[in-house]
């Protein structure tokens, strides 16, 4: 029986094998088995896509005509406190565009076994404060810098550190760590900074005041906001603001399942395929969000392309449009007069072999019933006649 | 010590602003100061503000002292016996006038029996709230906002008598609507305005119901016998203008007969309305091509060939004909002269417009539709007593867009039909559909406004009982005998070779972007190719440098400008904005190379 279906192995993808293996009926003959397998084979042929179906255009029309229904809203609070969401056609075109800023950052923490039953709030709460970034001027009052002596002093603010669980050594650890070249003095309520440099001016201690605000006390960079959600029966944790190799790192971190709406974190991180995936699963997502219907198909392609030449590309002049071969096509889409010069600097050949090109010069386009021609080559004529 | 400023421009400063203020405006409620004057004082920035200038928007309000109304009884007894009129209470301070500004100073009461000794004024009306063009709206109070803003939208492109003096006028692009009738059901607002004076529309015996689908999406069916008796024609005025302009060196325009010898003479045919003086005869019957006004202009360049030749033969032909698809009755003729002392010649040209499919028509609550349909009276649809609807509207207008008020119009016009009086419709102030209901019960029909009908066609009576009544329709200006457009061959523009734009030079309908898409997607190719086809070409191409050779036809030779003769040159079928766009690259300093194959 296995031998049955290990032949088809090449012919057909692996989770029709698979599905096969899980539901074939124990006693089945090896005959039947095989008639069985044959009807799927030829279901699946006539599945296929046929050769000269245009089906990049199906697809771009496919996900750009219920994009006119999408509505306009930038932001839409999705119910979650404090938490903004990018929705709509601002998203996709953002997805689509392959931006590395995103408007809104935002990740989905899974947690291992323990921690996700929630049964230790305490627990879960110490974990998010854990992941949340804090900054220093999240728990000092007040900053200024005595121009006298140079120095920077600061006001901690005493009640919030406890509410963190920072202690002042902690603060000083970090500081130390992320500013070079400073002594630190503790005066309990107060930290007061010195620059070891002999030639220390006025316009550095104002750099180095800047610089200290944003130095991270505790928590992971980037990761603004932090919210435990329970989902079905255990607690995910929802973040604004994204960092996906440094959560990762963490213990009590799911890391099958935890993921961000970063393309390119998770292009780094987890490699191109993932990215590709999470390119379908972004776009799915916003799409099924405004109640509209796109076969998962059609966004696969255009991840697809998005992701063939093994780099995040964008569907912009700069990304996709950039790596067409013909300079028509690529002149047709945006600044035409610099493919137009550059193509002419090198010398470029268009050999006509896609649909753009052949419209502007009105042959048929090699799609459909353009794209059949002889096989064999007719006899050329003779050049005197 | 408050700033004071005139008109925006500063005057000087008072140091009581309040008692300042109160001063003007008793002044001004006297008659001795202006009453087109108005003051605010902004108590935030301290500074009192008058305002007498050109522009603002200002509307009259009752002034109140101490919690009661200036306008009494007798003032209102003495208005309906006519003994003093609006300007008397303007004049005499018990109604005032306030611009935006000032009304930020006032505390406004909505109706009289919520007057308190603070409030300054009270509102002379609910319906206030509303423009002129809604106030039009019978029952405008039982509708959506939106809906009222549609229908008084709408009224402002209905047809009707927009000028009584119209037969000297000498419009453009002019609607008259023939029999226009004062509304049944009409409001406050249509006596203010005189509406009489100047209708917009027609009652209509309306029937809500479906007729064959012929009324889907909006659509409405329309009754032959009635359009025969003169239900929704229009007269549709354009005037032709021609000039005779001066040109340097002393030339002229001519209005004339041109003579055969003139460039561009078009055929005798296309002259023969014209009268001795080159200007056509009223009451002539003009059709696409005809001229209307004959004329001849000078030469444009002075080429040293042409002085050499004829001297008369120089002159074009520039007389104004009617352009495509244009057709009409020469109305009215007028001939003057214009700032510059110019002879100038304006020929108006009427056409009637009978309602065909395609015309568009409204009633006044925003539901509007197009004819899609004209059915023979005895084909109509009737009641027991013999009424055949006008107009068949479709039920399903109703639901979604909810204007009550049009159902009520139907129902009051046909209380104010049977009734034989106007039926007072104000927003807000209306005769209420609980009276109209009981007088039409009164009157022998059923108290809903629903009659059981019959089919015109088969004389079968209709299971369902159909609402049906009197209402005021209006004919809007958008009619398809000024916007029907077809094209097979025609004019093709000079530089792309591609098909002319829109409907005034015949223009081609363009298969754009996303068409194109379509046929892509369904991987016609071929029809693709076909359709794209309209600018194509042959080129000659020389194979050796694959630059576009020359064709000479004379000597029947090709040759490349920069190979010679001596080439293989190849003719190749592209579209002409390609070989331009080619011609552009060269012009960029690209060098464009074509190197050809067999396509077989």
């Amino acid at each position: 029986m296995a031998d049955t279906i290990s032949e088809y192995e090449s012919k057909l993808p692996l989770h029709i094998i698979k599905e096969v293996r899980d539901n074939a009926p124990k006693g089945l003959s090896d005959a039947k088995l095989r008639k069985v397998m044959e009807t799927i084979y030829e279901e699946y042929k006539g599945a296929r896509v046929h050769p000269g179906e245009a089906v990049g255009l199906i697809a771009a029309e496919s996900i750009g005509e219920p994009g006119t229904q999408m509505t306009l809203n930038t932001f839409h609070f999705a119910g979650v406190a404090e938490m903004n969401v990018t929705l709509g056609l601002p998203r996709i075109i953002e997805i689509l565009d392959g931006r590395k800023d995103l408007e809104n950052p935002m990740m989905e923490i899974y947690l291992k076994k323990p921690y996700a039953t929630g049964k230790k709030i305490e627990e879960l709460r110490h974990l998010a404060l854990q992941i949340k970034e804090t900054r220093l001027k999240d728990i000092s009052t007040e900053l200024t810098i005595n121009i006298a002596d140079l120095t920077i002093e600061l006001k901690l603010n005493k009640e919030k550190m406890r509410e963190i669980d920072v202690t002042n050594s902690k603060v000083i650890d970090a500081i130390s760590k992320q500013l070079k070249g400073y002594t630190i003095r503790d005066n309990k309520d107060s930290l007061t900074l010195k620059s070891r440099s002999k030639e220390d001016t006025f316009n550095e201690a104002y750099k180095a005041k800047e610089k200290v605000k944003d130095v991270t006390i505790k928590g992971i960079k980037g990761i603004r906001q932090v919210l435990p959600v329970k989902r079905d029966e255990e607690f995910v944790i929802i973040t604004s603001g994204s960092n996906l190799a440094d959560v990762l790192q963490l213990e009590e971190v799911d890391a099958y399942r935890t993921t961000t709406n970063n393309i390119f974190e998770i292009e780094q991180v987890l490699g191109i395929e993932a990215a590709r995936q999470t390119i379908v699963n972004e776009i799915t997502k916003v799409i099924e969000d405004q109640g509209l219907n796109v076969d998962v198909r059609h966004i696969m392609l255009v991840a697809d392309t998005m992701c063939v030449s093994g780099t995040v590309k964008g569907i912009t002049r700069y990304g996709v449009v950039s790596e067409k071969s013909s300079v028509l096509a690529r002149a047709s889409f945006e600044t035409p007069i610099k493919h137009i010069i550059n193509a002419a600097l090198v010398g470029e050949v268009d050999n006509l072999d896609s649909v753009v090109e052949n419209v502007m010069v009105n042959q048929p386009v090699p799609i459909g019933t353009g794209l059949p021609s002889l096989a064999v080559k007719a006899p050329q004529k003779s050049k005197e006649k | 010590m408050a700033e004071v400023y005139l008109n925006s421009k500063y005057v000087g400063t008072v140091d009581n602003p309040i008692e300042f203020v109160q001063k003007i405006r008793e002044e001004r409620r006297r008659g001795a100061v202006s009453n087109n004057l108005n003051v605010y004082y902004n108590e935030k920035a301290d500074e009192v503000q008058l305002e007498c200038s050109k522009g603002r928007t200002r509307r009259p309000l009752i002034v109140v002292k101490d919690g009661a109304p200036l306008l009494t009884e007798k003032h209102i007894k003495q208005l309906e016996k006519n003994e003093i009129s609006w300007l008397d209470l303007v004049n005499q301070g018990v109604i005032e006038y306030l611009d935006a500004a000032e009304e930020e100073n006032m505390l406004v009461a909505f109706f009289e029996n919520e007057l308190t000794p603070e409030h300054t004024h009270l509102e002379i009306a609910s319906l206030v709230m509303l423009g002129y063009c809604t106030s039009l709206v019978p029952y405008g109070n039982f509708n959506q906002s939106t809906r009222l803003n549609a229908g008084s939208k709408n009224q402002k492109q209905a047809l009707g008598l927009y000028a009584s003096n119209f037969p000297v006028r000498m419009d453009m692009d002019v609607n008259l609507l023939h029999y226009s009738q004062k509304p049944v059901v009409n409001t406050i607002m249509h006596d203010i305005s005189d509406y009489d004076k100047h209708p917009a529309g027609q009652n209509m015996i309306v029937a809500i119901m479906s007729y064959k689908g012929y009324n889907m999406e909006d659509a409405i069916i329309l009754n032959k016998g009635s359009i025969d008796r003169g239900l929704g024609r229009s007269t549709y005025f354009r005037p032709a203008i021609a000039e005779e302009l001066r040109y340097a060196g002393g030339l002229i325009d001519q209005i004339c007969i041109p003579d055969k010898d003139v460039k561009g003479y078009k055929t005798e045919k296309d002259y023969r309305f014209l009268e001795d003086d080159g200007i056509i005869y009223p009451e002539a019957k003009v059709k696409e091509g005809d001229v209307v006004i004959g004329k001849t202009s000078p030469p444009r360049f002075l080429s040293s060939m042409e002085e050499y030749s004829l001297a008369s033969s120089t002159r074009r032909e520039s007389s104004v004909n009617l352009k495509h698809g244009e057709e009409g009755v020469v109305d009215f003729v007028l001939l003057t002269e214009n700032e510059e002392g110019n002879k100038l010649i304006q020929v108006r040209i009427r056409d009637e417009r009978v309602p065909e499919i395609g015309d568009k028509f409204t009633s006044r609550h925003g539901q509007k539709g197009i004819v899609g349909l004209i059915v023979p009276q005895s084909d109509m649809p009737f009641t027991a007593s013999g009424i055949v609807p006008d107009l068949i509207f479709s039920p399903h207008g109703i639901p979604s867009r909810m204007t009550i008020s049009h159902l009520i119009e139907m129902l009051a016009g046909k209380v104010g039909a049977l009734a034989g009086r106007y039926i007072n419709g104000t927003t807000f102030d209306a005769e209420p559909e609980e009276r109209l209901r009981k007088e039409l019960l009164s009157l022998g029909f059923r108290e809903s406004g629903v009659e059981t009908m019959y089919n015109g066609q088969t004389g079968e009576q209709y299971q369902a009982v159909i609402f049906i009544g009197n209402m005021y329709y209006l004919k809007l200006k958008h009619m398809v005998a000024n916007k029907i457009h077809s094209r097979a061959r025609g004019p093709i523009q000079l530089l792309t070779r591609q098909p002319t734009e829109g409907r005034a030079k015949e223009g081609g309908l363009r298969l754009g972007e996303m068409e194109k898409d379509t046929f892509v997607a369904h991987g016609a190719s071929m029809l693709l190719k076909e359709r794209f086809d309209s600018d194509k070409t042959i080129v000659p191409v020389c194979e050796s440098c694959g630059i576009i050779a020359i064709k000479d036809n004379y000597k029947n030779k090709s040759y490349c400008p920069v190979c010679g003769e001596n080439v293989e040159i190849s003719e190749i079928e592209i579209s002409y904005a390609f070989k331009l766009m080619l011609d552009e690259f060269k012009s960029l300093g690209v060098y464009p190379k074509l190197q050809l194959e067999s396509k077989y």
